[in-house]
């Protein structure tokens, strides 16, 4: 594989004012500037004191499962006759998801702050239940706001968030999903701003959270980059992970940024097809804007309204992506591509069937894109692809669409009903 | 214009009165009611309109203003449409007319094209709720070269350090956010406004508009003896939605806005007495 690296980005990003390149920022109403201060400087507080980042090491150790293992599909591989492919198995992550490092991460911040009540938006639900967990764990209240249809989507995830102890807000305004979500959770945090930590669950919003966040998902490339050092004594050729808001591929592909013959592929949601506009493919056809207090790629239209998004997977279904992607991709250093629903699906079915690990939908979309690409490969060439989550979440959906024991391929056909 | 915003805030207080500010939303429920809507405030003695631009993401905004927003862009109404519209009501009238707008659409239709196009209308400031000092320089130094004032937003939560930073970014008034959270019709004035008013003065001449919350006839009074003009929002755009596309809707709402006015003139400015 040939490297198509223009520049590496060092880690002097973001600015001090929050900026990757021009994307990023803060662009909040007023009454939200101080709490991104104060957020701020908790952190680089914490990011330099020995007692907290042991705290942080211990629970994500003992608690959350780390480190994950980084394990070799070797059916898979053997499927696609091309690259050895790796799995790194954040879907190991105790609740399922690779989102339990940030919220255990932001939780213990807001507790360093002496806040008393947590909210969180959700998409998949994977945040929602993640932020559950890490609340119960260190007695906070929690909220989580949720769109109606991901609600429907993800019915489990939210009875999981119930029992953890939170309070699930449903949000039937716009698109009813992610984005409505997020909106929700800004309206609370900005009345509750005093009393309230918003534990926002990807390389979102803004300034400080895509930095926060990206430091606390840097564990999974940290390890990744180690294990795979130990068992092929060289990097890999190829990281693949997919990109909604863009936690867990920041998280994977950041350790390896100055590797400069690694090459990275963030897998966006294809949804219906690009041409169809139903999709959640930010560097297809968006354009640039602000959602959500950050400067990056948005999906809208000529007059700045935002766009609905289409994705089987909600926690892709976003119209905008983090701001450190937008600069990753400007910089050539990461491309961005995308697969659709049914290839997603035919991927998520086809790891189950040969590796017995159900991916979640987001994850399935960079297997998906794997099994495009795997088989062009040499035999020699090494990938990894991050299972950001675990499918269980996604099986009443799955089954919906994919049609219970009929094949993807075969469709149910009526006329032999 | 931003002189025009001066001169009407000088001549209040010349008259010893304080002033109204109302918002509504732009194309709510049409961009004819709300030209109608404007030319009746002005005879309902409202000092300022805060026009708003429609967003689909109004993350600062409670339900009242959302759903007025999603009615106005049901319309299709841009920020084009509420350009134009100024333009049209200048036929007719010069009350001072600020735009209330997220950043995103104004990104989109070019922030030198907006400061030029917003001052060719006739319109004489903007509020740009999501576009802090610290993100917009460019803007700034455009509307400035345009007349244009800049009215930026100061919260309870505002710490000193950056209260200097954000009046000196101000031009034609300082609006002081009555309290935490989003838009919307409250039962109360928050206890905290007048210390945070007095602050903000001791601090500048400029003049200081309060709002958020401020939904009767006493609250705006309240809030009157302490700012030097009150905005109302919500509310009105309740009384909107309540008349829906009634023909009596533009009356009922004037007469409503006009009793919120009269509780503000009311009050005197002490140097006036």
């Amino acid at each position: 594989m040939k490297n198509s690296c223009r520049t590496t980005p060092t880690r002097r990003v973001p600015d001090k004012a929050g900026h990757f390149g021009i994307y990023g920022g803060k662009y909040v109403p007023e009454v939200l500037m101080a709490a991104l201060a104060e957020l701020e400087g908790a952190y680089l507080k914490a990011k330099k004191d020995p007692a907290f980042q042991k705290e942080l090491k211990y629970y994500l150790k003992e608690y959350a499962g780390r480190p994950t293992a980084l394990y070799f599909a070797e059916r898979f591989t053997e499927s696609l006759k091309g690259a050895k492919v790796y799995l790194k198995r954040e879907d190991l992550c105790h609740t399922g998801a690779h989102k339990i490092n940030n919220t255990i991460g932001q939780v213990l911040l807001a507790r360093k702050m002496g806040k008393q009540r947590v909210i969180a938006e959700t998409g998949a639900g994977q945040h929602g239940v993640a932020a559950a967990t890490a609340a119960a764990l260190f007695g906070l209240s929690c909220e989580v706001y949720m769109g109606t249809e991901d609600m429907e989507r993800q019915a489990l995830n939210v009875f999981r968030m119930r029992l953890l102890g939170a309070k699930v807000t449903p949000v039937d305004a716009g698109s009813r999903t992610l984005k409505d979500a997020i909106n929700e959770a800004m309206r609370d945090w900005s009345t509750n701003v005093r009393t309230t930590a918003y534990v926002l669950g990807s390389v979102l919003g803004p300034h400080p959270y895509p930095m926060i966040i990206r430091d606390f998902q840097r564990i999974i490339g940290r390890e990744a980059r180690r294990q795979i050092l130990a068992k092929e004594k060289r990097l890999p050729d190829l990281l693949l992970a997919c990109v909604g808001g863009g936690s867990n591929s920041i998280g994977l592909f950041y350790e390896f940024l100055s590797d400069k013959g690694v090459r990275m592929v963030g897998v966006e949601a294809g949804g219906l097809g690009i041409e169809t506009g139903k999709h959640a493919a930010r560097f297809a056809t968006g354009s640039l804007g602000v959602l959500h207090g950050t400067y990056t790629h948005v999906l809208q239209d000529s007059h700045g309204q935002i766009l609905p998004t289409h994705s089987v997977s909600a926690g892709l279904d976003y119209p905008s992506i983090g701001p450190e992607h937008s600069y990753l991709h400007e910089l050539g250093r990461v491309q961005y591509t995308s697969v659709t629903d049914s290839e997603a699906l035919e991927a998520f079915r086809r790891l189950a069937e040969l590796e017995g690990i159900i991916p979640a939908l987001e994850s399935a979309h960079a297997v998906a894109y794997a099994m495009k690409v795997v088989p062009k490969m040499n035999k020699k060439d090494i990938v990894i692809i991050c299972m950001s989550g675990r499918g269980d979440k996604d099986v009443q959906e799955a089954s919906k669409l994919i049609g219970g024991e009929q094949s993807v391929a075969g469709g149910g056909s009526e006329s032999e009903g | 214009m931003k002189d025009k915003i001066a001169r009407k805030f000088a001549d209040l207080k010349s008259a010893g009165r304080k002033g109204f500010i109302a918002y509504i939303c732009a194309g709510d429920p049409s961009v004819a009611r709300t030209k109608q809507l404007i030319l009746e405030f002005e005879k309902v003695g409202v000092d300022v309109v805060e026009l708003g631009v429609p967003f689909s993401d109004p993350i600062a905004d409670g339900v009242v203003n959302q759903r007025a927003a999603e009615r106005a862009l049901r319309n299709h109404v841009s920020l084009a449409d509420v350009i134009s519209l100024i333009q049209d009501v200048r036929k007719k009238s010069e009350i001072p007319i600020v735009l209330f707008t997220y950043v995103n659409p104004v990104l989109k239709y070019g922030v030198k094209a907006f400061c030029r196009d917003l001052a060719t209308a006739g319109g004489d400031g903007a509020l740009t709720l999501d576009y802090p000092p610290e993100e917009s320089g460019e803007y700034k130094k455009l509307m400035d070269a345009h007349g244009l004032a800049t009215i930026g937003l100061v919260a309870p939560t505002t710490p000193d350090e950056r209260l200097e930073r954000i009046l000196d970014f101000c031009s034609g008034f300082v609006y002081y956010v009555s309290r935490t959270g989003v838009t919307g019709v409250r039962k109360d004035v928050d206890q905290s406004v007048s210390g945070m008013v007095k602050k903000i003065k001791s601090l500048t001449k400029k003049p200081v508009a309060v709002g958020f919350g401020i939904s009767n006839p006493q609250q705006a009074r309240t809030v009157a003896g302490v700012a030097d003009a009150v905005v109302v929002g919500s509310a009105i755009v309740q009384k909107i939605e309540q008349s829906g596309s009634s023909n009596k809707m533009v009356d009922e709402v004037s007469r409503f806005t006009g009793e919120l006015v009269a509780a503000v003139k009311r009050v005197r400015l002490r140097s006036g007495r």
